[in-house]
């Protein structure tokens, strides 16, 4: 079960990192929101594993997990997901206006260097 | 419990609803209510700092609930300041804006108030994950502000302060997590009284988790490695959001100093001041790369932003010798940076207004409409950002390089504070005689456009204001600084007044 959770945040934060990376925003955007579900599993094991155990007081309780991480995960989650709406639309918007959707705005000279396979510019403003 | 706490807080968090809902179409409406409200919360700032300067550290439990189960704000001397400078930049940067850039994109008053509601709550809060909250209710406001008046180039400049600061809040609640599966607190006092007892087995951990949030900490004050973000955003930001800004970056700063103190400060046992050997030489760098920035840029906005990252070089150098007298110096520092950091990029904006065609851009062109006005104004605010003798920036200087002179790194600092002067006083004093001294003789003029903007002239004139006050009053604000140092640095008071079941208690509050 650790190995299993330890592996899932490194895998999705190298991942998320390596999309962060890239030219495009919209793999830069995929690229955040791996990385924030890394964080929020991340954050979950913080207060340690458990399985079939309450958060809540129970009576039929044998054992508690700690509450506190879940609280801050949901807190994590709904903050991620706002982020990741305003991103997005900042991306579009950016895309519209600058008919390139290069996080640096150079698209032509990157274009030819890095990314042969992937359609012109041309044809993807259209 | 005194209640006026969390007004700071709740007084914009109100405010700016009702700008959206009821204030959205009627732009005369929304600047009352937004001016109505800043002014307010200058007032209750001083009244929180003539609560706070008595030296009492006053708690606000949220639902009463006693720290560290429940929230707790902490209101001591460091954060009253901090309220206080908040709230002054506010209502110069609000009246700046109210002069025409508020009507360039929508909502500019509601996200004002959120940002403001965001960096008072982050000045205020007594819980880390809570400061997570603040941070990013503060870089909501900002992505919207960041982006305000739109513009190709300013969008694109925003999706990359977005998604910096993005990978800056999940490094954040990264590093929450590690620190709290190991000490099993957000709490800050209570983290302070954890911090020693951790197993030795821990400690790696414990250090991994700190030093990561130093790092978000660092790329919010624009410390080098992390500093590339802050001159395209700033300058690309339209003016008056590139000076409320100023105080973003002090934002980081504050959590440095709140944080490694108190937590990681002289009684962390094996972690004690972790956060010093990794911070003075990036500070150091800073203030160089800042400063050589300062002598490469083009444009007057490019110039402001580079002299805010060396303005951040010399504050975070100050506050990596992690002394009293040193933290007295930074703080002293810190309020005249962040007012002549602003004041340069209100003067770069009435610049660029008034030349089109040649903006901000730093080159000889012909004379443009108030030349003579605005060159003593650059003038004033290029010897305040410098650390020229006799405004509060040498003054300023003065007192880190005293409070440095014992200090093992005492040649490095001395050396490259005195060398980034000079570096910063070539840049301004080239930009200033390119601008107006060589423009002065040019045939010709800009063609004047648009109104004189009496407003942002008194706005800008108000910041000015306050490093000649730091001046002035030079000797009565180091009191002050000096008593709050002292606090900082004496956290025993803090933590228990923090962790009492029942602080502050008054006779209404006793059943």
């Amino acid at each position: 079960m650790e190995w299993l959770v330890a592996s899932a945040v490194g895998i999705m934060t190298a991942a998320g990192v390596y999309l962060v990376l890239r030219g495009r925003t919209f793999a830069v955007v995929l690229g955040l929101s791996l990385l924030t579900y890394a964080t929020n599993v991340f954050l979950f094991a913080s207060g340690r594993l458990a399985v079939n155990m309450p958060p809540v007081i129970s009576k039929l309780a044998s054992g508690y997990t700690d509450p506190l991480p879940q609280a801050l995960v949901l807190t994590a989650i709904v903050i991620s997901f706002g982020m990741t709406a305003v991103i997005v639309v900042l991306a579009l918007r950016s895309y519209l206006e600058s008919g390139s959707d290069h996080v640096d705005g150079i698209p032509e000279t990157i274009e030819h260097e890095n990314f042969e396979s992937v359609p012109d510019a041309g044809e993807t403003r259209r | 419990m005194n209640h006026w706490i969390i007004f700071p807080i709740l007084l914009p968090a109100l405010l700016a609803p009702i700008l959206v809902m009821a204030a959205r179409h009627d732009i005369v409406l929304a600047r009352v209510f937004s001016m109505a409200g800043t002014l307010l919360s200058l007032a209750l700032a001083i009244g929180l700092m003539h609560t706070a300067a008595t030296g009492t550290v006053l708690t606000y439990q949220l639902g009463n609930w006693p720290a560290p189960f429940g929230i707790v704000l902490v209101l001591d001397r460091l954060a009253a300041l901090m309220l206080l400078l908040t709230a002054a930049l506010a209502v110069a940067v609000l009246l700046f804006a109210i002069d025409g850039h508020d009507r360039q994109g929508r909502h500019f008053h509601a996200l004002f108030q959120f940002q403001l509601m965001g960096i008072n709550g982050a000045f205020l809060t007594g819980d880390f994950f809570n400061l997570f909250v603040f941070f990013e209710v503060l870089l909501i406001a900002s992505y919207g502000l960041m982006v305000h008046g739109g513009g190709a180039a300013r969008i694109k400049a925003g999706v990359q302060y977005v998604v910096i600061n993005l990978m800056g809040s999940t490094l954040f609640l990264i590093a929450v997590a590690m620190i709290y599966s190991v000490t099993g607190t957000l709490n800050m006092a209570d983290l302070a009284l954890r911090v020693p007892a951790v197993a030795p087995a821990d400690q790696a951990l414990l250090h991994t988790g700190a030093l990561l949030l130093l790092l978000v900490f660092a790329l919010k004050a624009a410390l080098v490695p992390v500093h590339f973000w802050l001159p395209g955003t700033y300058a690309h930001a339209s003016a008056p959001v590139a000076a409320l800004f100023a105080i973003m970056t002090k934002v980081g700063a504050y959590c440095i100093i709140r944080l490694y103190i108190l937590a990681f400060g002289a009684s962390a046992g094996e972690s004690a001041w972790l956060a010093a050997p990794w911070l003075l030489p990036a500070a150091l760098v800073t203030l160089a790369l800042g400063m050589v920035g300062v002598l490469a840029a083009r444009r007057l906005g490019q110039l402001a932003s580079f002299a805010v990252i060396g303005s951040m070089g010399t504050l975070l150098t100050a506050i990596a010798l992690f002394t009293p007298q040193a933290l007295a110096a930074a703080l002293y520092y810190l309020l005249h940076s962040t007012l002549a950091g602003a004041a340069l990029f209100l003067i770069a904006d009435l610049i660029a207004r008034r030349r089109p065609g040649a903006a901000d851009a730093l080159s000889v062109g012909p004379r443009f409409a108030q030349i003579g006005l605005l060159a003593p104004l650059f003038f004033v605010a290029a010897i305040a950002m410098t650390g020229m003798p006799p405004l509060s920036g040498f003054i300023g200087k003065l007192l880190i390089l005293d409070a440095a002179r014992a200090h093992d790194a005492a040649v490095w600092i001395w050396a490259l504070v005195l060398t980034t002067s000079l570096l910063a006083i070539i840049g301004f004093g080239r930009a200033g005689s390119t601008l107006f001294w060589k423009s002065m003789g040019e045939p010709g003029s800009f063609p004047s456009r648009g109104g004189r903007q009496p407003l942002a002239y008194v706005a800008t004139g108000l910041i000015l204001a306050g490093p000649v006050a730091l001046t002035l009053f030079a000797g009565p604000i180091s009191r002050y600084l000096d008593a709050t140092a002292a606090q900082i640095f004496a956290p025993e008071g803090y933590i228990a007044t923090v962790l009492s079941p029942r602080p502050n208690l008054t006779a209404g509050d006793a059943e």
